[in-house]
């Protein structure tokens, strides 16, 4: 043997369009739609060409809103998801295509075939993100309505999954029988076994509830990005559940949501960074924030002055659609605290909390980074949240990744031909129930 | 004059239905084909449990490899979430840039209802009553975004303008729906409410809700009473009776030859129990159409061919040409979006003339 690369993990890639959440800058002179089929067709492309793993789209199923009224600081608005991939399927060739589809306002049978047709249309590309919020507000646009007890959540997932699985396995001609205690279900699945078998299945979530549910049945893990310290520990806890479920760790692959910025120096793209935060937290967005945890009007504070004196009133229902989990008191003290070390106003205090972006550096020092926290075991890959629609991705693609290629931890070409062929995933053993 | 039928362009849809085919290319090029002979716009059925993918997959997947043609996929409206179905068609205009319409049914089976859960579906008037009220809340959730309600205002830092963002509040007789959509509103404004008429039950919602109403009568005669009576419906739901197209729906069997082995177009389609079916040549289909529209029969003819791919081949090279010729239909897409290929209006938006009614 003449090589002397050692064996390195392979780094998988995936590309988010850019959300409506405060990340995606729309003030930027370089922004685009964020509704337009071009927009969509512009980084789905960009991320083929960077031979990325798959293409990920979030879901919307109310608008978000603050003080009773719609929430108009952020993008508005989105597609319709698996819509939109059948659509990119049209105009791609080998990326993966995932959409996030509720299991709470939504019915297996309907989600299997949905997912079953993209799986056919695309040749094998589909990827179904499961996400089992519920809550009364977003309830009142759907038949089902109201609320899900929070652990009933995931036992309605975890039997919302492996009903579509059942479905995918039986295909045509073998009738589905499923009594259980969220869902009966008795009749044929209609649409033949996928060409993946099962489409991939993402997870998203940190809970304790989450991790085992990803490790019982998902194929990937959507997580949050840490320090390298807080990524290993994520990882070797979710990989260490695998066995227990007969499953392997390279069944399971761990992929934080990233953000970036890159620059010609390490000092410029700190610079970069810097006026990006800016961008994303406005004036007005700072003092959203701030009521998004103090849960009353602060309408009258001023973002350059000091954080508010008053202590945070919880569960005052102000911002529906988007809540904040967890102790308010303990976040309000904290950020007090960094605002009078540091000396920060109230939008300074929200850039620095909320904002920082995961890489930043030149192209070198990034995947240098990246690399180093997948060699690490923090991470299999990550999945990059641009901020910008819809050219945020083509300086990744165009200075990042040939340097991760140069390091040997990034593919130089796809070498299959569905989802589960870049992501290393064997394709799933038929069980037939019936 | 579209009060007129016989006197304006017609106007002519196919059905390209592949029982069982799960790859997207068989579908693409008998797509193409009706988009080579400049068609209103396809059709694509549905059921809640058809083999085969879904149809409102499948046209997006078509789309971006096609630029004038309308898509219209069936969407089911039993045992599926209308918010969800509102979001689907208008994020297909999104994709195919202002093409889309939709055929809303029902899912009447026992068999579709066990793949929910349910015991037994709703009775048939009922499944209507509930197609009719998403048809509707569909338009209103289309509607509850007002055109320009994206203002991207740097200096006050708003994205939407929250005042052209409405809540439709719907309360239906089995769901109810607080809204807005998610989705903003689509190129076309409202995408195309495609009705079969004649199914039972649905006239009432193809009167009320629908763009293009089809109609499957083998009579002429009969199908211009039908056409009369629908307009006439309409009108008596406030609505303006020349913005509903009637299409003639006609099964055809185009067989092998130019012509039927009967002379002409004989004693016309037959009816059968899945709808009129015509049998002759593609010569005598052009002149069966030609004689209807003069008639004033309908506004135009939706057609769904036995055999797909033998079928739309014959008719579009070898009907559509003569009726071309007879300056009977349209020799290319002057317009780019499905209601400017149906001569249908960009309707207003309802929110937006209530909020000018009131201030």
């Amino acid at each position: 043997m003449t090589s002397t690369l050692p064996s390195r993990k392979a780094i998988h890639l995936a590309a988010h369009f850019p959300g409506v959440n405060n990340t995606t800058v729309w003030t930027d002179p370089g922004s685009g739609s964020q509704i337009d089929f071009t927009s969509f067709e512009h980084l789905a492309r960009t991320a083929e060409r960077g031979l990325f793993d798959f293409f990920f789209l979030a879901e919307g199923l109310r608008l978000r809103e603050h003080k009773g009224r719609v929430h108009d600081l952020d993008v508005v608005g989105r597609p319709e998801s698996l819509t939109v991939l059948n659509a990119l399927a049209a105009v791609t060739e080998k990326l993966g295509l995932a959409a996030t589809v509720n299991a709470t306002f939504n019915e297996p049978y309907e989600t299997a075939r949905r997912f079953a047709s993209l799986d056919h249309l695309s040749g094998g590309r589909a990827a179904w993100n499961v996400v089992t919020s519920s809550d009364a507000f977003t309830g009142e646009n759907f038949r089902r309505g109201g609320y899900l007890d929070r652990a009933d959540r995931y036992t309605r997932a975890a039997e919302f999954v492996d009903v579509a699985r059942q479905l995918w396995d039986a295909g045509t001609g073998r009738p589905v029988r499923h009594h259980g205690r969220h869902f009966t279900i008795e009749g044929d699945a209609g649409v033949p076994t996928p060409p993946q078998g099962h489409p991939v299945v993402i997870q998203a979530g940190d809970s304790a509830e989450g991790r085992e549910f990803a490790a019982a049945a998902a194929d990937v893990i959507f997580t949050r990005h840490g320090t390298l310290e807080a990524g290993r520990a994520f990882y070797a806890d979710v990989k260490g559940r695998l066995a227990a479920h007969g499953r392997e760790p390279e069944d399971l692959l761990i992929m934080p949501g990233v953000t970036f910025v890159l620059g010609d120096t390490d000092a410029e793209a700190q610079e970069k960074a810097a006026g990006i935060r800016r961008q994303q937290v406005s004036p007005q967005n700072a003092i959203l924030t701030l009521e998004q945890v103090w849960g009353v009007d602060l309408s009258s504070y001023d973002p350059d002055g000091p954080l508010p004196d008053i202590d945070p009133v919880p569960d005052t229902g102000l911002s529906q659609g988007r809540t904040h989990r967890g102790d308010v008191f303990a976040l309000a003290e904290k950020w007090r605290e960094l605002s009078r070390a540091k000396g920060l106003s109230i939008r300074q205090t929200v850039i620095e909390t909320t904002s920082r972006q995961s890489f930043i550096g030149t192209a070198r020092t990034v995947a240098a980074e990246m690399d180093a926290f997948v060699q690490g075991d923090a991470a299999d890959g990550f999945i990059l949240v641009p901020h910008l629609t819809p050219g945020g991705l083509d300086d990744f693609v165009d200075q990042v990744v040939p340097l991760l290629q140069e390091r040997g931890a990034f593919r130089t070409e796809y070498e299959g031909d569905t989802l589960r062929s870049h992501l290393g995933l064997r394709t799933p053993e038929r069980t037939l129930t019936a | 004059m579209t009060s007129q039928p016989g006197r304006g362009l017609l106007h002519l849809a196919a059905a390209v239905d592949l029982a069982g085919t799960l790859d997207a290319e068989p579908y693409l090029r008998l797509v193409r084909l009706a988009e080579h002979g400049a068609l209103d716009f396809v059709t694509l059925h549905d059921t809640f449990a058809a083999a085969g993918p879904d149809s409102l997959s499948v046209l997006s997947r078509i789309a971006p490899a096609t630029s004038r043609i309308g898509l219209v996929p069936t969407v089911t409206t039993t045992h599926t979430e209308p918010f969800h179905v509102q979001a689907a068609v208008a994020t297909l205009d999104w994709v195919s840039r202002g093409r889309a319409g939709w055929r809303p049914d029902v899912s009447p089976g026992d068999d579709e209802a066990a793949l929910v859960g349910r015991r037994q579906p709703p009775a048939p008037a009922d499944l209507w009553h509930e197609a009719g009220e998403v048809a509707d809340v569909a338009r209103k959730l289309w509607d509850s975004w007002e055109d320009g309600a994206e203002i991207r205002d740097v200096a006050t830092g708003r994205f939407v303008d929250r005042d052209k963002l409405h809540h439709v509040d719907f309360e239906g007789r089995t769901f109810s729906v607080r809204g807005p959509s998610i989705v903003p509103r689509p190129p076309q404004g409202n995408p195309v409410v495609v009705v079969d008429a004649t199914r039972p039950y649905a006239y009432d919602v193809a009167a009320r809700h629908a763009d293009v109403a089809l109609v499957g009568i083998a009579d002429p005669g009969q199908l211009a009473t039908a056409r009369a009576g629908l307009r006439r419906r309409a009108a008596e739901h406030g609505r303006d009776p020349d913005e509903l197209r009637v299409l003639a729906a006609l099964r055809i069997d185009l067989g092998g030859g130019e012509r039927t082995a009967r002379p002409g177009h004989g004693g016309g389609p037959l009816p059968t129990e899945e709808g009129p079916l015509y049998r002759g040549g593609p010569v005598d289909l052009a002149d069966l159409i030609t004689d209807w529209h003069r008639r004033g029969a309908a506004d135009g003819f939706h057609l769904t061919p036995l055999d797909p791919r033998r079928d739309l081949e014959r008719l579009v090279n070898g009907t559509v040409p003569l009726l071309q010729h007879r300056a009977l239909f349209r020799t290319f897409y002057p317009g780019s979006t499905l209601r400017e290929h149906l001569d249908l209006a960009r309707p207003a938006n309802q929110f937006a003339a209530l909020a000018q009614e009131s201030s």
